[in-house]
């Protein structure tokens, strides 16, 4: 297992190298640069700009000082629009906003989901099995952008109960919103998979074998059939987790929760080259960490698999 | 006697004072006087002479002071300075400061700080983007010192004590004076930026000179001054402590406004006139010194053939009628355009322009004709293409006018976005037929409009080039009152028609009824934290 562990983690060193350069290469060649204004800089002044923040320099001599920058510093280099901020304190400013929503909006998402999908699956076709369908894709038919602000009309406008954006250092009435919006996006499809996951477990031999013994059901659900349905939904909550606590563009605009999610489309927007690698990275990284959990995850659940 | 007098003096004056002193302009105070506004985006930088953003600019203005401000009018008013004098030849400006002013380390603000902070703005290892700006107001040598050319040195700003502030322009315009009023001319404390380094404007390490101290930082959500016992003018600051929120989407600030979260918000497009009637004292709307137009690519050899003649450009103008997308789409008391430069701007009086008059009939008529005139008709269409950057707003502007020339001239128009960067990009490179722009004035005075239209300019992205028009700007610069020249040169550009100009701005929000001191008339939006207060309801 160690060994297992070992290789894998080494095999993302070359898989981050490449994410670097591919994302490098392709967001130089987007047209216009983060200098690229309303105002036009004059010459004089775009010459400044580019020497200041070494946008003159050759592409490959930038990648090495970006690269030797992270390496050896672990510097991911400053925002070329938020001057006072470096790419490390946006980071280290957003994520854990964006980590704390999205980590509480994905234990809702996966308690439900998983629940509504077992007991869909448990009485399949029957009102529960519809209802509890029916009302994660309900909720997630509803895109968070239109949900939002739904939320925001009724629990601060109306009720008055919930303040309307902000983070307050993470205050629970702060997140609740935000919750709700990033949850309800992810509860249909983690019901669904956990649905014809178990479905399937609930017709394997295993199953018949032990009905046929005459245990209760509640104790072949829960001892024999529950863990086997995890590995499909296991599968697919490692690149979930990972979107959910790198968060939403739109739930951090409706909330103005300053999380990371929305640097992600702003820095690209804005030619932002430095925090734009960086958010990608922290992306990627988490992806190939997440995605390695998971693996080591099925090992315990699975004892068939060996690595 | 004497003791009963005293005494009833004291007594009464004792009496008085608590109702004295929470008077202001005649009106009782409020006891709550806090504010609360929104940004739409995080400050990009707190440094006055890395600024390029308006909101950013607002948050300055609260923590920093420059050598004037301006009041509700436009007109300059002290504030770190007390008083100029400017020579006979116009060249040479003498600031004299207040030597009330001071740091927030205690140190009282010098000319040798008004210098530093100059010279770094055209420093070029700063690489600020808004070093031109000094280049505009023509003080001596600003264009070679930000060229690298010169030492900041040399730069003609000069400490010639430390209550005396020498100026010395390279040509005498009339304006110098109100151009001192921008962030990027704010003094700067040379101690602790030679210190800190890029981290100077850390709210730890931060030092400032205005009517409020930064007490409250935290990145992307809020910022918080809070007012600063040891301004010059502290006796007459009430409003306290100010938070600037940073909302990115304008119905939901809406939203919190209307939940009362929140005391002052921009109102979302469109929105205007159901806000006005809901909540009349509480929904603003004024002019704002921006123009929204299309450029023409009348570069030789590029954009599209049909648009280098000025009976087409002329015609496609005329036709558009502006009332309909003031009146039906914008919906916030936006006017119609004719010129390029808005009539808000200081001391700029609009000259007559002949379609401005005309009924939008007359107007089609004149255009259909002129369109024939050029050779195209119903057997010969115009096919042309705009370009504009991605938004609602500007969609619906461009169908609007789309279909305009459609009905009105057979004109086949096909709109196409493109992301704001991209779209640039393009213009830039000149790869465009038309394409929608937008300015806003850099400073109150007519030539940070019609500037951008010399055959120099830096921003001239349709190349349009009148030697006429040049020279006229050019002179401008030295003449005691330029209002003839700019007059000259609006009639220039309506004659030749590189732009179709299309509205004006206007700045709409919504503002709590309580507090006054924001102006309703001022098209740079030059307000300042310190002139407000809540009065008791």
């Amino acid at each position: 297992m160690f060994s297992y562990i070992l290789k894998r983690t080494l095999g993302a060193i070359p898989t981050l190298l490449a994410l670097i350069i591919i994302s490098f290469l392709l967001m130089h060649a987007a047209p216009g640069g983060p200098f690229t204004l309303d105002k036009h800089p004059p010459p004089e002044v775009m010459a400044n700009l580019n020497a200041k923040y070494g946008l003159d320099q050759p592409l490959l001599v930038q990648l090495w000082r970006y690269l030797t920058g992270i390496i050896f510093h672990f510097d991911f280099g400053p925002s070329f629009v938020y001057k006072d901020r470096t790419v490390n304190e946006i980071i280290a400013q957003g994520f854990p906003v964006t980590l704390a929503y999205g980590g509480w909006a994905f234990v809702f998402a996966v308690t439900i989901g998983v629940s509504l999908g077992i007991v869909a699956a448990i009485f399949q076709n029957t009102w529960l099995d519809y209802l509890s369908i029916g009302t994660t894709i309900g909720a997630s038919v509803l895109p968070n952008f239109v949900l939002g602000p739904i939320l925001i009309l009724v629990f601060t406008r109306w009720l008055g109960w919930l303040p309307g954006g902000g983070w307050e250092g993470g205050d629970w009435r702060h997140m609740a919103m935000p919750i709700i919006a990033m949850a309800t996006a992810y509860m249909a499809s983690i019901a669904r998979i956990t649905r014809s996951s178990m479905l399937e477990v609930l017709t394997s031999n295993h199953i018949r074998t032990a009905r046929a013994k005459g245990l209760p059901s509640w104790k072949v659900i829960t001892r024999h059939a529950l863990k086997p349905a995890l590995i499909p939904v296991l599968s697919y909550l490692g690149p979930v987790f990972v979107a959910m606590i790198t968060g939403s563009v739109v739930v951090d605009m409706l909330f103005s929760t300053a999380g990371i999610g929305k640097f992600f489309v702003d820095s690209a927007l804005n030619r932002d080259y430095a925090v734009m690698m960086g958010v990608t990275l922290l992306a990627g990284f988490l992806t190939i960490f997440f995605n390695l959990l998971v693996d080591v995850a099925y090992a315990w659940i699975d004892p068939k698999i060996r690595y | 006697m004497k003791k009963q007098l005293l005494l009833t003096t004291v007594l009464g004056l004792a009496l008085a004072a608590p109702v004295l002193a929470e008077t202001k302009n005649g009106k009782e105070l409020a006891d709550n006087q806090a504010f609360s506004l929104t940004m739409i985006d995080s400050i990009k930088s707190f440094d006055p002479q890395l600024i390029s953003s308006v909101e950013d600019a607002d948050v300055a203005r609260s923590i920093f002071e420059g050598l004037m401000d301006t009041d509700q009018d436009g007109n300059l008013i002290p504030a770190g300075a007390l008083s100029f004098t400017v020579s006979d030849d116009k060249l040479v400006y003498t600031f004299k400061l207040n030597p009330a002013s001071k740091w927030s380390n205690g140190r009282m603000v010098t000319a040798s700080d008004y210098v530093f902070g100059w010279q770094r703005l055209v420093d070029p290892a700063l690489a600020s983007e808004y070093a031109y700006y000094m280049e505009l107001a023509q003080v001596k040598n600003a264009a070679k010192v930000t060229a690298g050319e010169m030492p900041a040195a040399d730069l003609g700003v000069k400490a010639i004590d430390d209550l005396t502030l020498e100026v010395t322009l390279d040509n005498p315009i009339p304006y110098f004076a109100k151009m001192v009023v921008n962030t990027s001319m704010f003094p700067a404390p040379k101690e602790v930026i030679e210190k800190f380094g890029d981290v100077w404007t850390k709210q730890e390490n931060i030092v400032t000179n205005g009517a409020y101290r930064l007490t409250q930082v935290v990145d992307g959500e809020k910022y918080v001054v809070e007012k600063d016992p040891n301004y010059w003018d502290a006796k007459d600051v009430v409003m306290s402590p100010v938070t600037y929120l940073v909302v990115n989407d304008d119905d939901a600030g809406l939203q919190r406004y209307l939940a009362g979260e929140i005391d002052r918000v921009p109102i979302p497009s469109g929105k205007y006139p159901d806000m006005l009637a809901q909540y009349p004292t509480e929904a603003h709307s004024y002019p704002s010194a921006c123009t929204y137009a299309y450029i023409i690519n009348v570069a030789t050899g590029k954009g599209s053939e049909a648009l280098h003649d000025v009976r087409v450009r002329k015609a496609l103008s005329l036709a558009v009628d502006r009332n309909v997308i003031t009146d039906k789409l914008l919906k916030s008391g936006q006017t119609p355009a004719y010129s390029w430069t808005p009539p808000t701007i200081n001391g700029y009086s609009m000259p007559g322009i002949d379609y401005a008059d005309m009924t939008q009939d007359q107007r089609n008529e004149a255009a259909r004709k002129l369109l024939a005139d050029a050779g195209f008709g119903p057997d010969k269409p115009l096919q042309i293409t705009l370009n504009y950057n991605t938004s609602e707003g500007h969609k619906q502007i461009a169908v609007a006018v789309q279909q305009m020339w459609k009905q009105t001239l057979g004109v086949e128009l096909t709109p196409n976005n493109y992301e704001w960067k991209v779209h640039t990009d393009k213009m830039i490179a000149g790869d465009f037929e038309m394409a929608r722009y937008a300015w806003c004035a850099d400073y109150n005075e007519a030539s940070t409009f019609l500037d951008l239209w010399t055959s120099y300019s830096t921003n001239n992205d349709g190349k349009y080039s009148n030697s006429e028009y040049d020279k006229l700007l050019k002179d401008a610069k030295t003449m005691a009152d330029p209002s003839a020249n700019y007059t000259a040169a609006e009639q220039i550009l309506a004659t030749d028609m590189p732009i179709i100009p299309i509205y004006d701005y206007t700045t709409s929000r919504m503002l709590k009824a309580d507090v006054i001191g924001f102006s309703d008339h001022d098209p740079m939006n030059n307000w300042y934290a310190k002139d407000l207060y809540r009065v008791k309801q």
